[in-house]
């Protein structure tokens, strides 16, 4: 195919035209281990590339996320974890989660990818909408004061209901 | 794959519209890919399409959106102003680019 200028070439679809009805994602994060941390930060962040509308909702240990006593150093926990190939009696000994959790941190840096406080900034810098679990708050004793600064509020299961209409909901 | 003559000079793109070779840009060829998605490109612009393709010869890929903030020191939120919506995608195609690879 030719053509011989740039009218008739083709253009990326970038479909951001349509402003009303436009694509939202919710995603719910419940687990507070390292490695339970990232699938919800990275199709958050990948999700706000995309121009879509995204809302995360942490909840139980995902309160580990936005806790800042903990965000910065969560865990991972290799015991019990049949994927990791290596056998309980081994990585149930002293320090084992200790050992797990840094390679797990080192292959994460090997790869650009950022720490967990800094990926909620960028989320919150990219538009992204952070929410607390009001059942949860309350279980741990905890108030926006001891959340990461960009979580917009403290919310109840209802309201939660109304802000997800109509989104895509994934439960990590 | 598509191929377009602009200003007397031969460009190649993919199916989509990206260029597939950097060499073939300029910041002329950039104003007017700009133009076909409703971008006007400022100075600002530029800058980070300078970065964005000094990285990715560097590199030998485009830079994801991380990296262009991480390593070219433009912030996130100033890179969605310029780049409505879909930030790393736009800033590719008016760059000369491919899209990013990566995942964050």
């Amino acid at each position: 195919m030719s053509a011989t200028d740039l009218n008739t070439a083709p253009v990326p679809s970038f479909d951001d035209d349509e402003e009303e009805g436009g694509r939202k994602l919710v995603l719910i994060c419940s687990k507070g281990s390292l490695d339970m941390a990232y699938p919800g930060l990275v199709l958050a962040n990948a999700a706000l590339g995309e121009g879509i509308e995204v809302h995360i909702f942490f909840t139980f240990w995902g309160f580990e996320i936005i806790n800042k006593k903990t965000m910065g150093d969560l865990k991972f926990v290799a015991m019990g974890n049949p994927a990791t190939h290596m056998p309980n009696a081994v990585m149930g000994l002293p320090g084992m989660t200790a050992v797990a959790t840094r390679m797990m941190r080192k292959q994460i840096a090997e790869l650009d990818i950022p720490e967990v406080p800094e990926f909620l900034d960028i989320i919150h810098e990219s538009g992204g909408h952070l929410w607390a679990c009001r059942m949860s708050a309350d279980m741990n004793k905890l108030t926006e004061d001891d959340l990461y600064e960009g979580v917009e509020g403290i919310i109840s299961a209802t309201d939660f209901m109304e802000l997800s209409e109509g989104a895509q909901t994934i439960f990590i | 794959m598509p191929v377009v003559t602009v200003h007397d000079r031969e460009i190649h793109l993919d199916d989509e519209g990206f260029l597939t070779d950097p060499t073939e840009w300029d910041e002329e060829l950039g104003r007017e890919l700009a133009a076909n998605i409703g971008l006007e490109l400022t100075d600002r612009h530029f800058e980070v399409i300078a970065f964005a393709r000094a990285d990715q010869a560097e590199q030998g890929e485009t830079p994801t959106l991380r990296r262009v903030t991480a390593v070219g020191g433009f912030p996130t939120k100033e890179l969605f102003q310029l780049f409505p919506k879909k930030p790393a995608k736009k800033l590719s195609y008016v760059a000369g680019l491919q899209k990013p690879v990566g995942c964050v």
